[in-house]
């Protein structure tokens, strides 16, 4: 048999592969040629002249309501999100490199944290903070806190528990990428530093987080765009206030223009910037780390 | 004493924003509740009223059964759908392309979409199934059709296309990581013994990438169970669903019933898990 003709299969699983991408990748593309609709244009096709008009309407704020400081919430909820999510999980990754106590429960509760229905984890903690409240109002209440009995509303906010909410999503995907990267991680080097005289500081500062930095690039993809994204866990637990996710979800009854692709394109070309911006930090700390060694 | 202190952060997020959640929606869902506030209570009320009705079938079904099977039915045809197009696309990218930089170039090019909002890519679907849309304008040109067909968006054909269009990729990363692992010569040593094609696929590939099959399904089955957005949006709010009955009974702040029925949906998906985790180890597979 020829090694190098293609079997009739390939050809089919090609086809199918192809048609795939475009299912994945042809709805985006469209709002993204539809959001150059012109001013007469309407939701569909066909396109009534090519225009940046959209775009106008939406930086002029004018039919969406405050989308710019729900896109402002959301992106400071996701750079913090994107460091804890980097910090929590590489500390955590690093421990289960040794053996502590509770640690296949908590290797489980992460996992759980993973797979358990993000509606009832929202739920449960606007239902945590609701009891919080009611105990901080009683509290004030029979002590008579004058300034919480005037001032304090909820201590749901973007902050307290949405944040909560994201890392209980974003977190377990941080920590098994980083059991992916232990995983392939060298043992020797750090014996070898600490027979050498290295601190446990010194070891981790100098040996592992050089050699790790190029995955918490990954890490913190994962961390901000999760984030970015998130909307069911999001829902129930985050009060007054509307991340930009949640306010597009709202949208989609509302508005009823080429505003909201135009909105959409923007938000995925943040996205696409992110990753692109990731993929730039990943090469950047491998040629450093090749420099390092080589060097 | 160091790792403990190191995986103490990762510990005191989860006990305070998943432990101590789920804790608090099992105590309410016992208690009682006024149209102002929440009484503290142990009572079989949230539950008694759940499943009102449903012991009596010559009525029909009751609402919760309803909600149960049509979530339920919903959850079967993306399973099916998403892991037979997983596997098929993850089968193309192992074991058909020979370049391992192709490879992982396709792969990312499947995987990349995940990064994206869930929200925007449902919005996607606007222009191309509504009335007016891409593909009526199609099926009217071609002759297949008179007039444009209205089935196509806000209906269970567009929520199942659309968590197709979204969850896929769930089913293709823990699929193609098991075919990646699979021993080549395995595959050689079949053909050598004389198997067919679709024997080596049915009696080692499938079998070797059955924690991959699992992994994949459980991230399918508990994303559509608990949805309530995707259903929302691409049903045009006409669809019932578990999440949804929770999402509304909260905004009534109907909080006790709420917590009621996400107890029994986290009975129901647990059960699910227990039963798919049977199967394979999954701490064996990271």
């Amino acid at each position: 048999m020829d090694e190098d003709r293609r079997p009739f299969s390939f050809w089919v699983l090609a086809a199918v592969f192809a048609a795939f991408v475009v299912f994945l990748y042809g709805p985006t593309l469209t709002i993204l040629v539809l959001s150059f609709q012109g001013p007469e244009g309407g939701l569909t096709f066909p396109l009534q002249g090519v225009s940046a008009h959209w775009y106008r309407v939406l930086w002029a704020g004018a039919g969406v309501i405050d989308i710019w400081s729900s896109f402002r919430r959301s992106l400071w909820l996701g750079l913090v999100v994107m460091v804890l999510t980097t910090v929590i999980s590489l500390l955590a990754g690093y421990a289960f490199r040794r053996r502590f106590p509770g640690q296949g429960l908590l290797f489980n509760l992460t996992i759980a944290s993973l797979i358990v229905p993000s509606i009832v984890v929202s739920l449960g903690i606007a239902l945590e903070f609701r009891l919080i409240d009611d105990a901080v109002k009683a509290f004030a209440e029979a002590y008579e806190v004058a300034w919480v009995n005037e001032a304090y509303t909820t201590a749901m906010g973007l902050f307290t528990s949405a944040l909560g909410a994201h890392l209980t999503w974003t977190l377990p995907f941080g920590l098994l990428i980083m059991f992916a990267v232990f995983n392939r991680f060298p043992d020797n080097l750090e014996e070898e530093a600490r027979d050498l005289g290295a601190s446990p500081w010194q070891v981790f500062r100098h040996v592992v987080l050089p050699l790790v930095a190029p995955s918490l690039v990954g890490v913190a993809l994962f961390g901000f765009t999760l984030s970015w994204d998130e909307i069911a866990r999001t829902s129930q637990a985050i009060g007054d206030t509307n991340t930009l996710p949640l306010e597009l979800q709202g949208l989609t009854s509302t508005v009823t223009t080429p505003e909201i692709y135009a909105l959409g394109t923007v938000v995925t070309g943040v996205s696409v910037l992110v990753i692109v911006l990731a993929f730039l930090g990943v090469s950047m700390a491998k040629r450093r780390a090749a420099k390092r060694v080589l060097g | 004493m160091a790792p403990l202190l190191q995986a103490a952060p990762l510990a005191l997020v989860l006990l305070l924003f998943f432990v101590f959640p789920l804790l608090a929606t099992a105590v309410v869902s016992l208690w009682n509740y006024t149209e102002y506030s929440l009484v503290p209570d142990i009572t079989q009320r949230n539950y008694v009223e759940m499943f009102e009705g449903c012991s009596n079938l010559s009525d029909g079904l009751c609402a919760t059964f309803r909600t149960y099977i049509s979530t339920l039915r919903l959850c079967l045809m993306v399973w099916a759908i998403t892991t037979l197009l997983g596997f098929t696309i993850s089968y193309f990218l192992a074991f058909h392309i020979r370049s391992e930089s192709v490879r992982m170039a396709l792969f990312l090019l499947c995987t990349a979409p995940f990064f994206t909002s869930n929200v925007i890519r449902m919005i996607s679907w606007l222009p191309l199934l509504g009335r007016e849309g891409v593909v009526n304008q199609a099926l009217v040109a071609t002759g297949l059709v008179d007039q444009p067909q209205d089935w196509l968006l806000f209906s269970e054909f567009s929520v199942v296309v659309a968590f197709v269009h979204l969850y896929t990729l769930f089913v293709t990363v823990p699929v193609f990581n098991s075919m990646m692992r699979i021993d080549r010569r395995l595959m050689e040593a079949a053909q050598d013994a004389g198997a067919s094609p679709w024997q080596t696929l049915w009696h080692v590939v499938i079998p070797l990438t059955k924690p991959g099959l699992v992994i994949g399904s459980i991230f399918v089955i508990v994303l559509v169970m608990g949805d309530f957005v995707t259903i929302g949006v691409m049903g045009g709010q006409q669809i019932a669903s578990i999440g949804k009955v929770i999402q509304v009974q909260m905004s009534y702040l109907q909080f006790p019933a709420a917590a009621a029925q996400a107890v029994v949906l986290l009975g129901l998906v647990l059960m699910v898990i227990a039963v798919m985790t049977r199967l394979i180890d999954i701490r064996r597979e990271l």
